[in-house]
């Protein structure tokens, strides 16, 4: 079985390094540029969001203070195109970060219902920010990003690699947190915060690095974002949409699990590509996007991971000729399953 | 000075007006532990019926409420029972994405009828305007601290003097404990989150009276309302009330003495503040633990 597991890790990796020699048709490579920076978000938010069963929706705040960040530093330092900007974005990941720490320290001092609210009632606020600090962001102009160019090598490639190595560091981080002492403190805050603290986790200080971890991640992946489209506008950096694509993205794949954050990226992010692409005019993708929310919300609420996990465990028990006890299911699905869970990429 | 007084005489009838639509959401909240999300999407939905009713059929605004309100009471209640209900564990969380996807379909499906152009309501009371001393005030704004107080005073008549509203009031405290001496919860839920939805749909009218509004309008209502709620205490009426007041008495204020582009910050600096001092909001009760 682990072997097993090794094997598929490894051929999934090297699917993913060969992918641009096998589709080199640039709308295809962008398709999936756009999908590892997604997958990238959604693993970030779920290491706050699913793990300690905070649902943040106003991650788009961070995206856009990564993007800002990353803009603005090469736009005041002069900047040329080429590698320097892709060195700098971890920086401004770092500064998303940075805001995360007040954000977070504020929004985390209530529980969960209210901290819903307070997370969209931040983004709702930030948005306004960029359009409003003219003198930092320039306003509804927006800023234009030094234009990427490179020796040799197609336009795309430094992109595909960079966005790949983000996501394979960002699932690396999220597994090692799933796997040790501290992220243990983080499921049982989902599970029952009273008791955690009661039992000696540091309930704060542990969402508040939690939050902060994946802010930065979701930093970078703004930065990235604004460097390939080569300009950025409040609207777009700071975008609702991206909240609930993310949210979308960790509810599809399965919330708080190790993989289910990538298939769900794997799975929506092409998708939506597809439908904004047929239908752009306006209202169609938004009606779409928001009938496909609730279907999936509605028909599979605990994500494609728990439940594929739930019927693996089924078919594994009827072939060794144990029978089911009755409750067996429920422990096996309880909150969530991602402990029990056997499915990981 | 006169700028300040009319500031928040402005501040105080529109402020009246978003009573009306925090209060719908503060009261779902309170019964049914849901956050509607939607609650923007809805009042702007209102606004674009009662523009309908006037541009095609020539019914007046305030007459026109007595078609939209139940209307979107029938609206409230059958989303209760399509996409609320259904959801049967992490009740709270799971609404607030289900209410945020009807927002997206409402704001889509109203691009397409109604284009994404801004449109504002008209009628004779939008325009002209009552001389009281030096001041100017539009009737509109008049006549919609009037519905404010109308509709709030029915809701307070309905809550604290029937029997339906000490159902309400019941299930509100402790759900539970409310269907085991014999109330309805579901039937009250689903009333209640109709009730909350037809006082979106006033608030509605009133809003489009008095601002310019497109589809995209209901990201700015909405961010509004959710720190009104969350400042007046979730769940709590008589804090959604408050801070409405307050919020747009400050708001206006700012934006005279101040600019009118930093006005809505305000809202975020008190939020902080708020937060920082007294995370349960102004009127709210402190999260009990949760079995």
């Amino acid at each position: 079985m682990r072997t097993a597991k090794i094997i598929g890790l490894i051929a999934v990796l090297a699917f993913a390094i060969i992918f641009p020699q096998i589709f080199s048709n640039p709308a295809v490579i962008t398709v999936a540029i756009f999908t590892l920076l997604y997958g990238t978000a959604t693993v970030a938010w779920n290491i706050f969001s699913g793990y300690t069963g905070y649902i943040a929706l106003g991650h788009a705040a961070f995206f856009g203070i990564g993007s800002y960040a990353l803009a603005i530093m090469c736009v005041d330092w002069g900047i040329p195109g080429g590698n320097i900007p892709l060195m700098l974005v971890p920086v401004a990941g770092l500064i998303a970060a940075i805001f995360a720490v007040p954000l977070g320290w504020i929004s985390l001092r209530v529980r969960k219902h209210t901290f819903v609210v307070i997370t969209i009632a931040i983004f709702f606020i930030m948005q306004p920010m960029a359009f409003n600090l003219r003198s930092i962001t320039q306003g509804s102009i927006g800023i234009s990003l030094p234009i990427p160019h490179w020796d040799h090598v197609p336009f795309h490639l430094p992109f595909y690699y960079y966005a790949l190595g983000m996501l394979i560091v960002a699932q690396i981080v999220s597994w090692w947190i799933r796997n040790s002492k501290y992220g243990l403190g983080l499921l049982a805050i989902r599970d029952d915060e009273d008791r955690a603290l009661g039992l000696g986790v540091n309930t704060g200080a542990a969402k508040l690095a939690a939050f902060v971890i994946s802010a930065f991640f979701v930093g970078m992946v703004g930065a990235l974002h604004a460097y390939f489209q080569g300009s950025i506008y409040p609207a777009f950096a700071f975008d609702p949409l991206f909240d609930i694509a993310v949210a979308l993205m960790g509810f599809l794949g399965g919330l708080g699990t190790l993989s289910g954050p990538i298939i769900g990226a794997l799975i929506l992010e092409p998708t939506q590509r597809y439908f904004t692409m047929q239908f752009s005019e306006n209202g169609y993708y938004l009606i779409i996007y928001g009938a496909l929310f609730l279907g999936i919300i509605l028909l599979l609420p605990e994500g494609i991971v728990p439940t594929l996990g739930k019927y693996w465990n089924k078919w594994k028990d009827s072939r060794n000729g144990a029978p089911l006890q009755a409750g067996d299911m429920d422990a096996k699905v309880q909150g969530n399953g991602p402990a029990k869970d056997e499915v990981r990429s | 000075m006169k700028l300040v007084v009319d500031a928040i005489i402005t501040g105080i009838l529109t402020g009246s007006i978003y009573a009306l639509m925090a209060s719908g959401l503060t009261l779902i909240f309170g019964v049914m532990d849901i956050i509607n999300v939607g609650q923007g999407a809805l009042v702007i939905l209102g606004a674009y019926l009662s523009y309908y009713l006037e541009q095609n059929f020539h019914i007046d605004l305030f007459v026109g409420l007595l078609i939209t309100m139940p209307a979107m009471f029938l609206l409230g209640v059958v989303l209760e029972w399509a996409f609320i209900r259904p959801i049967k564990r992490d009740r709270t969380t799971l609404s607030i994405l289900i209410t945020f996807a009807i927002a997206l379909i409402i704001e889509g499906l109203l691009g397409i009828f109604f284009t994404n152009n801004v449109v504002q309501l008209q009628a004779w009371y939008v325009t002209a305007s009552l001389q009281v001393g030096d001041f100017y005030l539009a009737y509109v704004y008049i006549f919609g601290f009037i519905l404010s107080v109308v509709l709030l005073g029915g809701l307070y008549l309905l809550l604290y003097r029937t029997k339906f509203g000490f159902s309400l009031l019941a299930s509100m405290q402790d759900r539970t404990s409310a269907q085991l001496i014999g109330i309805d919860v579901e039937r009250v839920s689903a009333i209640t989150f109709g009730i909350g939805v037809a006082l979106a749909a006033a608030g509605g009218m009133a809003y489009g009276a008095t601002f310019a509004f497109n589809p995209g309008s209901l990201y700015d209502l909405i961010s509004r309302l959710l720190v009104i709620i969350i400042l007046g205490g979730m769940g709590s009426l008589r804090g959604a009330l408050i801070a409405s007041l307050g919020m747009l008495v400050i708001e206006d204020v700012t934006s005279v003495l101040w600019s009118p582009v930093w006005a809505t910050t305000v809202f975020f600096v008190l939020l902080i503040v708020i937060m920082v001092v007294r995370p349960q909001g102004l009127f709210g009760r402190l999260e009990a633990r949760k079995q």
